[in-house]
């Protein structure tokens, strides 16, 4: 199943992101994100960490502009997020993934019309409402519930599954978008140990499979260190880590999280 | 989706609706459009009354304008306080009555089926039969008036206040009234101190909600002899004063809106 | 805690309740003295109930011979279609005006203009619209459509807007996250979440139509209830009685309806 695609170079460029000095100020005078700059190459999984309340949601909702930034650049598929017009945005979004905390799926519809949800960007507005998507689009979401284990749930409604199959549902849904991009903000704190390691799993196998880099929030540094080629970390809304796992030692995690002996 | 589908490479289908639900969505569907067609094919519209609405709107419009203030003193003011008095003293009739009616059909407090039926019974018949029409009807009996017009409203409401007094009363946690029983109280007490308080805010609530929807109700009720600026719209109506039905009418909405905004404001005070 | 260390005051265990015992005695002080302003004496209500007994008994049996029966048919048939075609209407335009009112969905202007609408037709009786209505377009079973597509409009566009205001914005969120056109976020992300909502709304408001297209009549608004009004005015009680039971049996039969729909599209 090859399709035509462009020079590895330009698919590279696509697929980087670069953040330009992002401020974003909910009060005035109180900067959430404090001119936060970030290159993303074009694969792996990011994890960026840092105690609540330090921005990391509001970085990951910035670059999909979920949450409107202050100022700053978004540099991603040669455009900047943050000049793009509403039709643009929406065009934009097209190719970047998220996946949610709290999952977001629409609870009474089914599991495989929460995946569909991915290409609602790309049919009409009257395939949405007859719900005649085209066979290609149907297949490709029944292909990813079997990526990701749910293939025996498509005609189940959301609201009967647990937590973690409810995030595998959300992943299958970004995943559909055919994402240049993926984002995940927290998707493991509302999961048990074991389930959060299956998805984190998930998440960095498929965006690998994809070539496409993968950006997480998450709270839990082992769960870092474990999935992630890179860790950001992040304080009071700036980046004090920016390395690989094997970089990140206890004198960094007590300047990303404060306070005093709570490492072992 | 088979097996054999996918192994032959054929693409793997979904459909929102399984058959039996899609015909019996098609066919409510259908049914849907063949009762509208027939509506509308027997109902007779004049095609130059159509033609002619936008201009007798602007018309009645324009008759209506200036108001007629003048004739608020005398006239619209007794008749806005008479439709206050009657939804007011409708729905505290209404409220008693229904009470009674919702302690009968409540199933936790009367056990008897014959009894609970008959109070069903009342419920629905009073509410099925317009205001109005129990207005005409009271307006027989008694003669025009704010007597006939009270009665109205305190009939009607009994269906509506009734139901949901008694699911309240059904919903009431049983826990209390066996504490109250087991403690040897008597019926009476059991009611009062045992239901009444988990049923007040509710009881408040529902008549605070009926006493809006009754001044509503009150105000046209006057059109057929019920009292109250109904009666005044009437008369006006009647005469073709439209700068006199202008001014009814602004009274009216008036009315309303203060009656929704007090009753907004008490329930905000009781939940 | 020694008995000594108390002060000595008598404590009460159900101190009155102040407040609520005023509160009565207003409350039956105002009875009385609106029974007065209104002119409800007990004389006028027994001479009342006089004419009552004497009243039903001229009610029963209810007239239903031929002649009768015919004009029954012609004015039911006509309030039933004025419900149908009242309530399909307000149903499908009361959809997009309550997602417009609601203001977590639509841009603050739209979204006050199309409550202050809502607020309008909501506190207008259907009666008086009705009036207005046969005044613009003349008598008969328009007027009556009319004034009740404006009466549904009032009811379910602001319930569609309270579900939508109530409703959880995650999904919709992500709805929007994957770059939808806004329809679509609606479509997959607010309508399902309201829609089993709505079906029992409009289910109700079918009922409410079927009532209240009687009435419309009264004011010249077309079906049954120019005919109600005329037996009324002719004495004819028999008539009325069976009129009345016309009515509650399509009302009874309008709730047996609304039920169907409503499980069907549970």
């Amino acid at each position: 199943m090859v399709t035509a695609t462009p020079a590895p170079d330009a698919r590279k460029r696509e697929r980087s992101l670069i953040i330009n000095k992002l401020r974003k100020e909910y009060r005035a005078g109180q900067p959430v994100l404090r001119d936060v700059s970030l290159e993303i190459e074009s694969r792996g999984l990011i994890a960026i960490i840092g105690p609540s309340g330090t921005g990391k949601s509001t970085l990951i909702r910035c670059i999909n502009r979920l949450v409107e930034p202050t100022s700053g650049e978004i540099l991603f598929r040669g455009r900047d997020i943050v000049q793009l017009t509403s039709p643009e945005l929406r065009t934009m979004r097209r190719h970047i993934g998220m996946i949610f905390q709290e999952y977001n799926l629409v609870e009474r519809l089914s599991v495989i019309e929460n995946v569909l949800c991915g290409r609602l960007g790309y049919v009409p507005v009257w395939r949405a409402w007859l719900r005649k998507f085209p066979a290609a689009d149907i297949e490709r979401a029944f292909t990813l519930l079997d990526a990701v284990g749910l293939a025996d749930f498509a005609n189940q409604r959301a609201d009967q599954l647990s937590g973690g199959q409810r995030q595998r549902v959300g992943i299958a849904r970004a995943l559909m978008q055919e994402p240049d991009l993926v984002l995940a903000d927290e998707p493991t704190s509302s999961l048990d140990p074991k389930t959060s390691v299956e998805i984190m799993e998930l998440i960095a196998s498929r965006a690998a499979e994809r070539n496409i880099p993968a950006i997480v929030n998450m709270h839990n540094v082992d769960l870092a260190r474990r999935f992630a080629d890179r860790i950001v970390g992040m304080s009071k809304g700036a980046i004090v880590f920016d390395g690989p796992p094997q970089a990140l030692k206890d004198s960094h995690l007590l300047e990303i999280y404060g306070g005093e002996g709570w490492l072992e | 989706m088979t097996i054999a589908d996918v192994s032959a490479g054929r693409p793997r289908q979904w459909q929102r609706f399984s058959l039996p639900q899609r015909i019996m969505r098609s066919a409510f569907y259908l049914l849907v459009v063949m009762a509208v067609l027939w509506s509308l094919r027997t109902i007779e519209i004049i095609p130059e009354f159509l033609y002619d609405a936008p201009q007798q709107t602007v018309d009645l419009f324009v008759r209506m304008w200036p108001i007629d203030w003048s004739w608020y003193p005398k006239v619209v003011h007794p008749a806005l306080m008479e439709t206050l008095h009657t939804a007011t003293l409708g729905t505290i009739l209404a409220v008693i009555i229904a009470s009674l009616v919702s302690l009968m059909v409540a199933r936790n407090i009367t056990r008897s089926i014959v009894l609970n039926t008959i109070g069903r019974f009342i419920l629905v018949a009073t509410r099925s039969v317009h205001a109005m029409v129990w207005a005409l009807f009271f307006v027989a009996l008694f003669g025009p008036g704010a007597l006939a017009g009270m009665l109205a409203i305190a009939v009607h409401s009994i269906g509506f206040t009734g139901k949901f007094l008694a699911e309240a009363i059904e919903e009431a946690k049983p826990g209390p009234i066996e504490a109250l029983a087991a403690a040897g109280a008597s019926p009476m007490a059991i009611l009062v101190k045992g239901y009444w308080p988990q049923v007040k805010p509710a009881f408040l609530a529902i008549a605070a909600f009926r006493w809006d929807i009754n001044v509503r109700e009150s105000a046209v009720l006057g059109l057929v002899g019920g009292g109250g600026l109904g009666m005044a719209l009437d008369s006006a109506l009647n005469n073709l004063y439209w700068d006199q039905v202008g001014l009814v009418l602004v009274v009216i909405f008036a009315v309303v809106i203060v009656a929704e905004i007090a009753t907004a404001w008490i329930r905000s005070r009781i939940i | 805690m020694s008995d000594a260390a108390l002060p000595a005051t008598r404590r009460v265990a159900f101190p009155p309740n102040w407040p609520a015992r005023i509160g009565w005695v207003v409350l039956i002080a105002y009875v009385f003295y609106a029974s007065t302003i209104l002119d409800i004496t007990w004389d006028r209500f027994r001479s009342g109930l006089d004419h009552g007994a004497k009243f039903i008994g001229r009610m029963f049996p209810p007239d239903f011979s031929a002649d009768k029966l015919s004009l029954l048919y012609v004015g039911m048939t006509e309030s039933l279609q004025i419900a149908i075609i009242a309530t399909v209407v307000g149903v499908l335009l009361s959809l997009p005006l309550g997602l417009a009112a609601a203001r977590n969905l639509a841009p603050r202007p739209v979204a006050w203009s199309a409550r202050a609408l809502i607020a309008l037709f909501r506190s207008l009786h259907p009666v008086i619209v009705a009036i207005l209505f046969v005044k613009s377009v003349g008598f008969g079973a328009l007027a009556g459509i009319l004034a009740l597509i404006v009466a549904s409009l009032g009811f379910l566009s602001k319930l569609v807007a309270e579900s939508v205001e109530e409703m959880s914005m995650k999904p919709v969120e992500a709805v929007r996250a994957t770059g939808s056109p806004f329809l679509s976020v609606v479509i997959m992300g607010v309508l399902p979440q309201v829609f089993a909502r709505f079906i029992g709304f409009s289910a109700y408001q079918l009922d409410s139509n079927l009532r209240n297209s009687a009435l419309v009549g009264i004011v010249g608004g077309g079906g049954i209830g120019a005919t109600l009004l005329t037996a009324f005015q002719r004495f004819d009680y028999d008539f009325v009685l069976s009129i009345v039971l016309a009515i509650i049996a399509i009302v009874m039969v309008g709730e047996v309806i609304s039920g169907w729909m409503r499980r069907m599209f549970q």
